[in-house]
């Protein structure tokens, strides 16, 4: 019997077996509704086509239907209310959704292009070839653009480390970012890496890259000028990858192992030569139009830029370079093999086309045409096998877009009924042993194993690269001004809170950048998210994104794009909420302003900066603390209110470009005592506090209560802080100062903390290699 | 930072890309943007480096380290003039993957393995001065230490214990892994080379093969300039040895 109907939300399950027992026969099989069904399409999504094409869609066409109209291609689940996030800004030039990925003007005739992708379901069953084809495919969302990367981040989300196969991913996670990025000669600079339970078995691998063009020097995702040739360049074509973006709109199963073949094997040698060709041949002025093939590969790049260009385009599929023989129209238009484009030449300009490509041994091969048709034509040794309105089949033309039903979850009132007075405070006596505790949880612990795998300095524009700041820096050569880059996301604040979590998540990536010392510009995002046919899940969903929009408002940071990856759950149930953002900002000066967040001169001042008014709060919600000591995830997520956040920054910001800061590190996962930790770890601090009437120890140090920032300061300019302040909302107290060698902390006159550096710095560095190495 | 000769005599410099170099455009910043020098990229299906006193075999994947890291970027149609180049005396300096081409090759002795960890590694290293007998130290100090990133997965150099001891020999171990103190140690070692070797000269002291990379420390921004010393040392012995 068919189980569809008894699945309570409605969404019909894929059976991927039989999915792939189809793809993989001889014949092609009878297109009807079940088959439908077993591409993923709905009944009435089917009853849409039929009635768009007036008659039943071939094989082909039911492929390029499946894939186009898939969550990851269509976000028909998400656009809705993706398209209330703050989009325009001064500085933006290509909006969200408009291109392969946003622009930013960042003066001196340059743009940043930038964007974060998801690539976690391919990274759950096959580690290394996902997270490298995830680095892979996002470099290629940039430089179809133009521009050249300049830097790669990652966000990544791992059950605990005590388990064996969360190792196993961790491990060819790292590997793979690690051996594409090298290779491909982009330096990984930054991310954030957290380990949850919910993450089992369904990790998240977000990755970001950042690129630099000329402004007036890009190129856009479109087909334009009927009889231009249309070109595939780069690798040939094989059957991996094949129905990777249906894949990724679904649950992880025991039966997702068998979707091993839906995971691409990625070359970053010859993404290097793609790179360079197709940076020369944009610069040749011969392109009309290019877009790189990522999900849904030929059929989705060749749809897309016919749609935008309002056009049309005859593609002969049999002259595809095939990587093996006997591949079908319907897998070359379906395979997601990695490293190439589609390009429209400039009519009478082939030569010069083929020549740079030849000239880095890649393949140019024109495929087909441009045509004034507005439908995707496949022919296959000149038969027509589909026939397609491209615009039909795009986001933003005639693809599905749904409004899901919302309901608040259930679990929100068991977290909110938390009480920080069910546990006992901590002792002064005990507070040594808690911190220790909590700086060799793998969230907090040096992540120095993983970003020494990573190439951090190729391309000599890394001015500060992973832990010696709150964000990256980068020099843009030539111009004296810099770049800062940052990944954030604490997904247990939106888990408790989806809007304040969201909120949150935007204003410590600004925060972290301006920490660094640059203005935060623009933001991308990569929403991580449960199944959208759930309403509870949808709820949340909605929530964050609202929260998110909010946030980036408020702190002036339009959202250039990004990527929403649903379907984040395995048989024991959904992850985290997590949507990560993806920070930049905007050094002015870079030899002045870039500012590190560890300690730099004993005697310098250790200074609290805080909003104004800023008291102790009872406080230990989603905190690291409270996970590590009581294994709870609970509460509300941490006092944050914008308007709090919007002057802490600016001011920080103020201090940084006066040249009064020597360091800059902000509160957040571990609370005040972390943050203090952390930038000690170099030299050491004399830290005096002070309890008010009735606040516990606990919270006192391990609350995570947002909008606060640790900066050291020579003494001879305390005085002038309080001057550059006068203007905000904000007040600064004193902590106590930069020593050598030994980390202090006393409590109301009472020592609470007398670790050597040393001491403190070893189980911190050491948390994560002990289980990895 | 101040060049240390003026740009009319500045030194001629070809930068070899091959398909995957990817420190090419680094080397190239360095030379011509901090260091004022002329210099130009060559591209490895050209059949001569034309008219240069150094050539720079840059760091990065040539071929994407098929087969062995260096093993197809040595029948490149350019390797056949660069062998004849050093041969006649030319000056060679090979980096990283260069280090590996140069190995393989011919014109230095040995091999570069996997890391001993089985892993790339980037970080920064102290490294010891062992001579300033080379066209690449001249101006070092023998025994000055230098901090210096590396960045590569397969820098562990082997060699027969002959070989070995011909390289102690004829002091042409250029570059030793050490602590920030100067003493060799195994701790120091990040990768397992024999004798904590980081880089080598041929036996005319003309090539110098080093896995570490000067490039990205020659400019104070990124953290240091102790780079910086060796592209001195060489424009300074080209001075010498061809007086204006």
């Amino acid at each position: 019997m068919d189980n569809r109907s008894l699945d309570p939300f409605g969404k019909k399950k894929i059976s991927i077996r039989k999915l792939m027992e189809v793809v993989t026969q001889k014949e092609e099989p009878d297109v009807n509704l079940e088959l439908a069904l077993d591409h993923g399409l709905t009944e009435d999504e089917y009853g849409r086509i039929l009635d768009e094409l007036g008659r039943i869609p071939s094989y082909v066409e039911l492929g390029i239907y499946s894939v186009m109209w898939s969550e990851h291609c269509s976000y028909k689940n998400s656009i809705a209310l993706l398209k209330k996030l703050p989009r325009d800004g001064d500085a933006i030039l290509v909006a969200a959704g408009e291109e392969n990925a946003g622009l930013v003007d960042i003066g001196d005739g340059l743009a940043v292009v930038f964007k974060i992708e998801s690539h976690n379901h391919p990274s759950a069953v096959e580690p290394y070839e996902g997270a490298a084809t995830g680095v892979g495919g996002i470099q290629r969302d940039i430089f179809t653009m133009g521009a050249r990367p300049i830097c790669s981040l990652n966000s990544l989300r791992f059950g605990s480390l005590d388990n064996a196969r969360v190792r196993f991913l961790f491990d060819g996670v790292v590997r793979g970012i690690g051996d594409y990025g090298n290779s491909f000669g982009v330096p990984t600079v930054g991310g954030e890496i957290y380990f949850d339970e919910v993450y089992e078995g369904n990790p998240l691998v977000n990755a970001m890259s950042v690129g630099l063009v000329n402004i007036g020097e890009t190129a856009s995702a479109v087909a334009e000028g009927v009889g231009n040739p249309v070109y595939i360049v780069g690798s040939s074509t094989g059957r991996d990858g094949i129905h990777g973006a249906t894949f990724a709109s679904e649950e992880i199963t025991e039966e997702s192992e068998a979707k091993r073949p839906s995971v691409q094997v990625g070359d970053p040698f010859t993404e290097k030569l793609l790179l360079e060709a197709t940076l020369e041949v944009i610069k040749s002025g011969v392109v009309v139009g290019i877009q790189d093939m990522g999900a849904a590969g030929l059929t989705c790049s060749s749809c897309e830029m016919s749609a935008k260009g309002k056009a049309g385009m005859k593609i002969h599929a049999d002259l595809v370079p095939a990587r093996e023989e006997g591949m079908t129209p319907y897998e070359l238009m379906l395979s997601e093999s990695q490293e190439r484009m589609l390009i429209v030449c400039a009519s009478g300009q082939e030569e010069t086309l083929e020549a740079i490509f030849e000239k880095w041994d890649l393949h140019a091969v024109q495929i087909g045409e441009v045509t004034d048709t507005g439908r995707v034509e496949i022919l296959w040794h000149g038969e027509t096998v589909a026939d397609v309105p491209s615009n039909h089949l795009v986001l933003g033309g005639g693809a599905p877009v749904y409004y899901r039903d919302t309901k608040r979850p259930a679990y929100l009132e068991e977290t909110r009924s938390f009480s920080i007075y069910d546990l006992p405070d901590l002792e002064i006596t005990e507070v040594e042993e808690a911190l220790l505790l909590v700086l060799k949880s793998p969230n907090i612990a040096s992540k120095r194993w993983v970003f020494e795998q990573y190439d951090t300095t190729v391309r000599t524009n890394t001015v500060l690269g992973p832990g010696e700041s709150d964000a990256a820096v980068l020099r843009i050569k030539g111009t004296g001004r810099g770049l800062a880059v940052a990944t954030d996301c604490n997904a247990r604040y939106v888990y408790l809170n989806p809007r304040k979590g969201a909120r949150i998540a935007v204003a410590e990536a600004a925060r972290n950048v301006v920490c660094s010392g640059a203005e935060p510009m623009a933001v991308t995002n990569c929403l991580n998210f449960g199944n959208p046919y759930k309403p509870e899940m949808y709820w949340v969903f909605k929530e964050a994104v609202e929260g998110m929009g909010e946030a980036c408002k408020a702190l002036g940071t339009p959202v250039t794009g990004g990527n929403v990856s649903f379907y984040n759950e395995n048989p024991n149930g959904a992850i985290f909420p997590t949507p990560t953002i993806g920070m930049l900002g905007l050094v002015e000066n870079i030899e002045r302003h870039t500012t590190r967040s560890s300690f730099q001169n004993v005697g310098d001042h250790i200074l609290l900066l805080s909003p104004a008014g800023w008291t102790s709060r009872n406080d230990l919600g989603g905190s690291e603390y409270l996970h590590k000591k009581f294994g709870k995830t609970a509460g509300d997520a941490p006092h944050f209110l914008l308007h709090e956040e919007v002057a802490v920054q600016k001011a920080c910001l103020r201090l940084i470009r006066a040249g009064l800061v020597e360091s800059a590190h902000d509160v957040s996962d571990g609370g005040l005592v972390v943050s203090l930790a952390e930038a000690a770890m170099g030299m050491g601090a004399m830290i005096s506090l002070r309890r008010d009437e009735g606040i516990r120890v606990d919270a006192l140090l391990f609350g995570e209560a947002q909008s606060r920032i640790v900066i050291s300061v020579k003494a001879e300019n305390v005085g002038e802080i309080q001057e550059n302040l006068d203007q905000f909302s904000v007040q600064v107290s004193r902590l106590g100062e930069v020593s050598n060698g030994q980390f202090l902390i006393n409590i109301d006159g009472r020592s609470a903390v007398d670790l050597s550096v040393s001491e403190m710095k070893h189980d911190y560095d050491h948390a994560i290699s002990s289980w990895m190495n | 930072m101040q060049p240390l000769i003026h740009p009319v005599d500045s030194l001629r410099c070809g930068v070899i890309v091959f398909p995957g170099s990817n420190c090419d455009h680094d080397v190239y910043h360095v030379l011509k943007h901090d260091l004022k020098q002329n210099v130009s990229f060559i591209w490895h299906k050209e059949k001569s480096a034309g008219n240069v006193d150094l050539v720079i075999i840059p760091g990065g994947f040539s071929y994407g380290d098929a087969l062995r890291s260096g093993a197809i970027a040595r029948f490149s149609p350019i390797m056949k003039d660069i062998v004849r180049f050093a041969k006649a005396g030319g000056l060679v300096l090979g980096i990283c993957n260069g280090f590996q081409v140069l190995c393989e090759s011919g014109l230095l002795p040995g091999a570069l393995m996997r890391n001993r960890s089985l892993r790339f590694v980037c970080k920064n290293v102290s490294i010891r001065t062992e001579t300033q007998s080379s066209p690449f130290t001249c101006e070092l100090q023998k025994g000055s230490i230098l901090t210096i990133p590396i960045a590569h997965g397969e820098g562990n150099y082997i060699a027969s214990g002959e070989t070995l001891n011909m390289l102690e020999s004829e002091d042409r171990v250029v570059f030793r892994y050490c602590e920030p103190d100067g003493e060799i140690t195994d701790a120091s070692n990040p990768n397992g080379s024999a004798n904590n070797i980081a880089g080598i000269l041929n036996a005319g002291r003309n090539v110098l093969g080093m896995m570490p990379h000067p490039e990205r420390c020659s400019d104070i921004l990124l953290g240091g300039e102790d780079g910086s010393g060796i592209f001195n040392s060489v424009f300074s012995h080209a001075r010498r040895a061809v007086p204006a």
